[in-house]
């Protein structure tokens, strides 16, 4: 016979829920509304989201409760907290760029904003969990809306990015439920506190059956993080998306990426088994510099940068490999530069985007398009080189700072050649960011006319580039205090 | 004059990007302006500046990052005071200059920019700050060289900033190493140059730092085997670029050995005294022969350079006071005689749009202003007594002579071959006949070129003939860093050689 349950609504800790609730409501009365109100503005619907998510974020800086939540599936700790700020920063800064001079389909759609809603609430349950069946949850939700945004852009070649995004990710689902399953099958649990209890106490026994959850975790989250060999969805996915979209793609659902790793690996690289630590760094290695060296024969801009973004996961990764405070530190602090520089980047793409592609049958952002740039429009140009030597890590610029704590936290853990092998990759980084810089600044412009380079810029886009580039910019002043906030999260934490 | 240095090192930067806003019309007097206040500002820090204190200077420290130990911190002594005085001198001898009409007002606002991470780089004593200068200075060499030099510039440029940003990024693992081990001997984060210099690294650790630091600043002076990139720059760069290049660039290379490579890691450097001696060698004989089969005119100054680096570095590793200082006084001689001699390279190709020594001859009697300077400033570069090159060739020489006379000698011969191909290269675009109808119209220098190039050869004559205010100051603060090496070495070989290099027959 069964126990009779009782449960004390007090020890729910629903408090818990709130930051996901609020935008699930939110996402649900944006739906009612819009059935009620035909023709609602994309500026309205845009405010209204960016609203939604300023109260989520209240709410998630806001919380002063227990740790743990929701019959125990809910882990509100230090790294969950930076990892939900940092997922709604980035959403609130991502979503203006839909109020671009020219109007798009998918903008006009109250679905869309819904769907962005509820994507932002399958990334906060992914980091706001330790338990592998919310975490898949979370990921599937996210997945699912964000496969769905892709396609709204409604172009052929947005088609063919979801429909890769979408067969990739449900390749990448299986996986995750195989790992899952083993995980369950070895400990009778799915929380992952509980799981390594349980291991450490039998000492890793029996290593197959760890051996084959942890491969299937790899190959899972290597999809989500794009690490090489699964990373060849990346550039076609970017390239077929909007913009701003391509460049979300490259910062939130990987912040929710490695807070899963971090959780799960730093767990597993703790235990001894030598050959995972081996799988990982072969792993980082190979991301960094074979992304880097694709990188390199790109012609398109924006693929240039989705193999880019390739490239900083896998230092990331090497965060992860690494495990020790600063270097989960340095993944935060890195992740957070990124985001400031990656959004200039791809908004400043998301600007000098025109109907046609007149440069080039092909791509939408070739190399030429840039040509002599700081002849027609300076300011532009100049703000581009910026965020270009900032992506490569040219000091004082943002990147640089997350770098460096990085490469630092790798030789402080006797991590010597990965510290190497980072900064030569950083050597090898600059000339593809630099060939933009070259072509802006030392071609001749292949057209006088500034307006077929600003058909798509508004206020609000300028707005956001101006605030990427003085964060960037002046981005020393703000080391110290994320540094001493972070390290305190993350440190109270336990990683 | 508590922020002398602050205001020296910003000063050019404000007033490029105040330059946005000055018209086209009126940029050259802007920059030429901007860049006499920056000349008198360095000027005025010699002034006060204290000759009996070998510490430093004006000390500005802000804790910038104190949980990592990264702080703003500003100091000049004997060794850098100089080199700041060079970098704001040839800045406003080479606007002056300026013939470009180009997108002039790119060109003058990146100059400003260029001379505030040229000056950066010689006062800072943190040393991620010094990476950050030390990297941003490739941004303005490469839109110089990239947007405003001849056919090939974009591969010139690219191959410049490539190569030294590659070298840099090795240098900054370096930099961090040391850090880490700074913390763990200490229990603090600090990457404060003077909390550096107290600390005893490891000598297995100091091979390898030596070695990060070492590809860093070889690649810039530029070292062989990593000096392909030079000539290539030079061959391409407009004149401002090659002048700012050759006498200031390369000495943050030459600098970087002395700030950082002798005193934090005397026993490495002692160790690898020879190999890095035969390099040194094989820069100046290989070189100067290579500068003799050169055809182009700014070849031969562009591998001549190379080959006078190869003394600095020489004199930098006698480990000696002679050594050093003369090593110091050379680099500030070979700023200003390369400088010139880029400079009437330009004079040149302006009028004929040439820079082949075939393409001359004659020139004396066309142009007898600018035939006398190029034949001061040539003589100067050989090392003529009594020119300012003499002084730091002659010092350097005699330093490392007690290290080894062999290698002495064969260094020695640089001067030599110097003069071979100086003096060819003079014998063949100045005497003879005027061959080239073209050259017979050729206008002496005008009043610009003048205004440039007189105060240059003013120099060459002050210091060659009493350079002692100088030498003395910079003696002072090498001494200080020499007493430094000897207290922090860890094995009596280094003891000893540092004893054997200060020392003659074992008495000073």
């Amino acid at each position: 016979m069964l126990e009779p349950i009782s449960i004390d609504i007090a020890g729910l800790n629903l408090q818990a829920l709130l930051p996901m609730a609020i935008l699930t409501i939110g996402a649900l009365a944006l739906i009612c509304v819009d059935l009620a109100v035909k023709g609602l503005n994309r500026s309205f619907l845009t405010m209204i989201t960016i609203l939604f998510i300023v109260l989520d974020f209240g709410a998630v800086i806001g919380y002063k409760g227990d740790v743990r939540g929701f019959f125990d599936v809910l882990l509100i700790d230090g790294i969950s907290l930076i990892a939900q700020v940092i997922i709604l920063v980035a959403s609130a800064l991502f979503l203006p760029l839909s109020m671009s001079h020219r109007h798009f389909r998918e903008f006009k759609m109250a679905e869309f904003y819904a769907l962005f809603m509820f994507m932002i609430v399958g990334f906060q349950c992914m980091v706001t969990s330790d338990n592998l069946i919310l975490i898949f949850i979370g990921l599937e939700t996210s997945s699912l809306a964000l496969y769905t945004l892709i396609a709204l852009h409604n172009r052929a070649k947005a088609f063919e990015a979801a429909i890769k995004y979408f067969t990739m990710g449900a390749l990448a689902a299986g996986f995750y439920g195989m790992s899952a399953l083993i995980f369950y099958a070895l400990t009778g649990s799915v929380e992952i506190h509980q799981i390594e209890q349980v291991l450490q106490e039998r000492h890793f026994e029996p290593l197959v059956g760890v051996l084959a959850a942890t491969i299937f975790m790899v190959a899972a989250l290597g999809f989500k993080l794009s690490l090489v060999p699964s990373h060849t969805w990346t550039p076609d996915v970017y390239e077929g998306s909007s913009a701003p979209l391509a460049g979300y793609m490259s910062i939130v659902p990987k912040i929710a990426g490695f807070v899963v790793a971090m959780r799960l690996f730093e767990m597993l690289v703790a235990s001894g088994v030598v050959w995972l630590e081996y799988v990982l760094y072969a792993a980082v290695v190979l991301t960094m510099t074979l992304a880097n060296i694709t990188a390199l024969v790109q012609e398109d801009v924006k693929r240039m940068l989705a193999f880019s973004s390739i490239s900083h996961a896998g230092s990331m990764m090497a965060a992860i490999l690494i495990g020790t405070t600063q270097a989960n530190t340095a993944l935060f602090v890195y992740w957070i530069f990124f985001l400031f520089t990656n959004l200039g980047a791809f908004t400043m793409l998301w600007i000098v985007r025109h109907r046609e592609n007149l440069w080039d049958e092909r791509y939408q952002h070739p190399y030429t398009k840039f040509s002599g740039l700081v002849k027609i429009m300076p300011m532009t140009a100049t703000i581009m080189g910026i965020f270009m030597f900032a992506l490569a890590g040219m000091p004082p610029f943002s990147v640089f700072w997350g770098k460096l704590y990085l490469i630092s936290a790798a030789i402080n853990s006797d991590y010597i050649w990965l510290a190497v092998v980072i900064a030569l990759n950083s050597a090898v980084a600059v000339y593809y960011y630099m060939k933009l810089v070259v072509y802006m600044f030392l071609h001749e412009p292949v057209t006088i006319d500034a307006r077929l380079y600003a058909t798509n810029a508004s206020t609000s886009l300028k707005v956001i580039v101006g605030f990427a580039a003085i964060v960037t910019i002046f981005s020393i002043a703000f080391v110290e205090p994320l540094l001493q906030v972070i390290t305190h999260y993350v440190a109270s934490s336990g990683f | 004059m508590e922020h002398i240095l602050s205001l020296l090192v910003f000063f050019p930067a404000m007033a490029g990007l105040l330059g946005f806003l000055v018209v086209k019309e009126s940029i050259r007097a802007y920059g030429i302006c901007v860049s006499a206040i920056e000349f008198v500002l360095s000027l005025i820090l010699w002034m006060v500046f204290d000759t009996s204190n070998p510490g430093y200077q004006f000390v500005e420290f802000f804790p910038f990052v104190p949980s990592y130990g990264m702080n703003y911190y500003l100091g000049v002594d004997g060794i850098s005071l100089f080199l700041i005085i060079l970098s704001t001198f040839i800045t406003m001898i080479a606007l002056i200059g300026l013939s470009i009409e180009k997108e002039i007002k790119n060109l003058v606002i990146t100059v400003l920019f260029l001379e505030m991470t040229m000056v950066g780089v010689f006062v800072i004593l943190d040393v991620v700050w010094f990476y950050a200068f030390w990297e941003l200075s490739l941004i303005p060499m490469l839109y110089i060289i990239g947007a405003w030099g001849s056919a090939n510039r974009m591969y010139a440029a690219i191959k410049f900033f490539l190569y030294t940003f590659s070298g840099s990024v090795l240098m900054l693992v370096g930099i961090l190493y040391m850090g880490y081990l700074y913390h763990d001997a200490t229990g603090i984060w600090s990457f404060a140059l003077p909390d550096w210099y107290a600390l005893q690294v490891p000598f297995d650790a100091q091979l390898w730092l030596f070695g990060a630091f070492f590809v860093g600043f070889a690649i810039k002076v530029p070292m062989f085997p990593f000096h392909t990139w030079l000539p290539y720059a030079h061959g391409q760069a407009p004149t401002i670029g090659s002048v700012i290049l050759a006498a200031v660039l390369l000495k943050m290379g030459s600098y970087g050995f002395v700030r950082f490579s002798l005193p934090l890691f005397p026993d490495a450097s002692v160790y690898f005294l020879i190999p890095v001696a035969i390099i040194c060698i094989i820069m100046v004989i290989y070189a100067a022969m290579i500068a003799y089969a050169q055809e182009d005119m700014k070849q031969v100054i562009a591998y001549s350079s190379i080959s006078h680096m190869g003394i600095v570095i020489l004199g930098t590793f006698a480990m000696n006071g002679e050594g050093i200082t003369g090593s110091i006084f050379l680099m500030l001689s070979h700023g200003i005689v390369s400088g010139a001699l880029f400079m009437l390279v330009g004079v040149i190709y302006d009028r004929r749009h040439t820079k082949m020594m075939k393409d001359f001859g004659g020139l004396a009697s066309v142009m007898p202003n600018f035939a006398t300077i190029y034949g001061i400033m040539l003589m100067a570069s050989v090392g003529l007594p009594l020119t300012v090159g003499f002084v730091g060739e002659f010092l350097s020489l005699a330093g490392f002579y007690r290290i080894n006379w062999v290698m002495t000698l064969l260094a020695g011969t640089g001067i030599i071959l110097g003069a071979v191909y100086m003096l060819v290269l003079y014998k063949k675009s100045f005497f003879g006949e005027v061959v080239h109808v073209e050259n017979k119209t050729l206008k002496d220098l005008n009043a610009k070129e003048l205004s440039a190039l007189i105060p240059l050869v003013a120099l060459v004559a002050i210091l060659g003939i009493y350079p002692k205010p100088i030498l003395t100051t910079i003696d002072a603060s090498v001494e200080k860093m020499l007493v430094l090496m000897d207290q922090k070495a860890l094995q009596d070989k280094t003891k000893e050689l540092l004893m054997k290099a200060n020392t003659i027959g074992g008495n000073h």
